[in-house]
């Protein structure tokens, strides 16, 4: 009888785990992640000659609710062709039974690392624009995320902004839906822990960024994934930022991650909006001002005009003053 | 295309045995109560025995004495067939049993005395005591995961017999020998395919086969071993996740 040491039950565990890619295309050069529904690899594509990243299920799902999820994650993916989404190039059944996809192979870092490059809240609210470029993209085609946070969103060495993650992603319905509620996800799989790693990984919700009705099981529409671009916000405003946050910024946050939906902003698009009004110096909806702070923001996007003004009335005043002696 | 649709060519089932030692338990055909009752045994009686030692930290006699009285009681008591997999799963459900078995006979005092349907059972104590001595053990591991490891081990070598075994009869020993060599002894971890290939006389694309076709089979071996050893569906896929995603090394 064979003895098996601890190491050898890695090693076979590895085994038993790894995708069968014989008949494929593919050649396994590594594992990237793993996540609740499976692992992701690094695979040559020996017909294009180029690396992708694989997804595929855990071994013992083939037939079962992970690979209708992957199956639909593929799906929704394809259907949702932007530069903030991570493309699939691929898809099809190992010769073990279990399903997979190919996508691009995104070279980048986290969300949650990449931004302790860039303290300044100016450049993290730049790619928090880029995010809801993508989700709001997704919601007119009638697609939640339900599950973002900063593990799902990578930034490439080019400083391309990815929405990663779709595996909790639902189809809202085949038009163009934004607030039609959809009924939870009921999920066997509950017990697996948030995803960590690669960012490519899948899970239920990752408690800090989901929504209250998300939480309680209740029905879920576009305004959940805003509530979770709310939390996020906050992390890009708290986490190693430079200073503190504008309280116009936080007046955002507080709309986006309102309680109850309807006090939330409707659309991806109010969002956005109101980040890109900050940035540009402008009100902001969640963040009503007075007339001394209207005035004086008035002031402020016109210093220059006022500057010229000034200095011109002060001139006119001298040459009138020096022609009166 | 509806959402449901599976990918072209995806079979609708994973191509397992359903043979559940749980369903066979509770059978009216006697030799299949017989058949079930020793596939438990083949793939639990050294997880029972190693739990009793290292948990239960008794010496060796007395773990291998508690070990038979394990499965005399499984059947005097009928367990298996009062297993409600509603409730948990198997494994957790043995090794619950065996506690309450040591407690009791803790309790007692005194050897249980065996008898009833089963005579003693031909169990290999010195090669499980063997193994346990080449064992590192974690401090840190509890009750659970001291069990979950010695289970996913015994699913493994009977993984791996099984491997053997076919590629024996199809005349496929050197797939199994490249297999061992990668995944079992772990020697080939500083090899090129072409180092391998040189020692067994084959082109490295032959290694590269070889080895994909021993670690499909086995693959296929362990995943139809654990699902004999649970009742459900849902249990075999949350054993699968556990037990072949621990960190074991």
């Amino acid at each position: 009888m064979t003895w098996i040491d601890n190491a050898a039950l890695e090693r076979l565990r590895l085994a038993v785990d790894s995708p069968d890619l014989e008949g494929t295309r593919y050649t396994l050069i590594g594992k990237l992640g793993q996540g609740g529904m499976g692992g992701v690899y690094r695979v040559a594509d020996r017909q294009l000659e180029r690396q992708v990243a694989m997804k595929v299920i855990g071994v013992a799902d083939a037939a079962g609710e992970l690979a209708r999820r992957l199956l639909q994650e593929a799906r929704i993916i394809a259907r949702l062709e932007h530069p903030g989404i991570v493309p699939v190039h691929d898809s099809g059944t190992l010769r073990d039974g279990r399903p997979y996809y190919t996508m691009k192979l995104v070279e980048g870092q986290r969300l949650d690392e990449y931004v302790s490059l860039f303290p300044a809240i100016s450049d993290r609210l730049r790619i928090f624009l880029r995010i809801s470029d993508a989700v709001a993209f997704a919601h007119a085609r009638g697609v939640l995320h339900r599950d973002l946070n900063p593990a799902n969103v990578m930034v490439g060495p080019f400083g391309e902004v990815l929405v990663m993650d779709w595996g909790l992603s639902r189809i809202l319905q085949d038009s163009e839906a934004s607030n039609t509620p959809v009924p939870p996800l009921q999920d066997s799989n509950a017990a697996n822990p948030p995803s960590a790693g690669t960012g490519h990984g899948t899970v239920l919700g990752t408690p800090g960024y989901m929504a209250p009705e998300q939480r309680a099981a209740q029905p879920v529409d576009s305004r959940t994934d805003i509530y979770s671009l709310g939390a996020m916000l906050q992390f890009l405003l708290t986490d190693g930022a430079v200073g503190p946050a504008p309280r116009a910024l936080l007046a955002i946050q507080r709309k986006a991650t309102a309680e109850h939906p309807g006090q939330r902003y409707q659309t991806v698009g109010e969002l956005a909006a109101d980040i890109e009004h900050f940035l540009d110096g402008l009100p902001v909806r969640a963040y009503p001002e007075g007339p001394v702070r209207r005035a004086w923001r008035w002031v402020r996007r016109n210093r220059a005009w006022l500057l010229l003004l000034l200095v011109y009335v002060i001139v006119r005043a001298l040459l009138i003053y020096f022609r009166t002696r | 295309m509806s959402e449901n649709t599976p990918f072209p060519g995806a079979p609708q089932h994973f191509p397992l045995t359903r043979w559940s030692v749980v369903e066979a338990a509770r059978s009216p055909d006697a030799h299949e109560r017989q058949r079930a009752l020793d596939t438990l045994i083949g793939a639990y009686w050294k997880p029972i025995y190693k739990y009793v030692r290292l948990h239960w930290r008794k010496n060796a006699e007395q773990a291998a004495d508690l070990t038979q009285d394990f499965f005399v009681k499984l059947l005097e008591k009928h367990l298996l067939e009062r297993f409600d997999p509603a409730r948990a799963r198997l494994r957790t459900y043995l090794r619950l049993c065996a506690d309450g078995l040591v407690m009791n006979a803790d309790k007692s005092a005194q050897r249980l005395k065996r008898g009833g349907p089963l005579p003693p059972l031909s169990l290999d104590f010195e090669t499980a005591e063997g193994e346990l001595r080449q064992l590192p053990l974690a401090a840190t591991d509890g009750p659970e995961e001291l069990f979950a490891r010695e289970f996913a081990r015994s699913l493994f070598t009977r993984g791996v017999e099984r491997v053997r075994a076919h590629c024996t009869q199809q005349n496929k020993l050197l797939h199994f020998r490249i297999f061992e060599l990668y995944d079992i002894d772990g020697a080939a971890k500083d090899l090129t395919y072409d180092d391998v290939g040189r020692r067994f006389g084959v082109k490295p694309t032959d290694v590269t086969n070889y080895l994909a076709f021993a670690r499909r089979e086995f693959r296929q071996c362990v995943l139809e071993e654990l699902r004999k050893m649970t009742a459900t569906d849902d249990e075999f896929r949350r054993e699968a996740l556990e037990l072949l995603g621990l960190k074991l090394a």
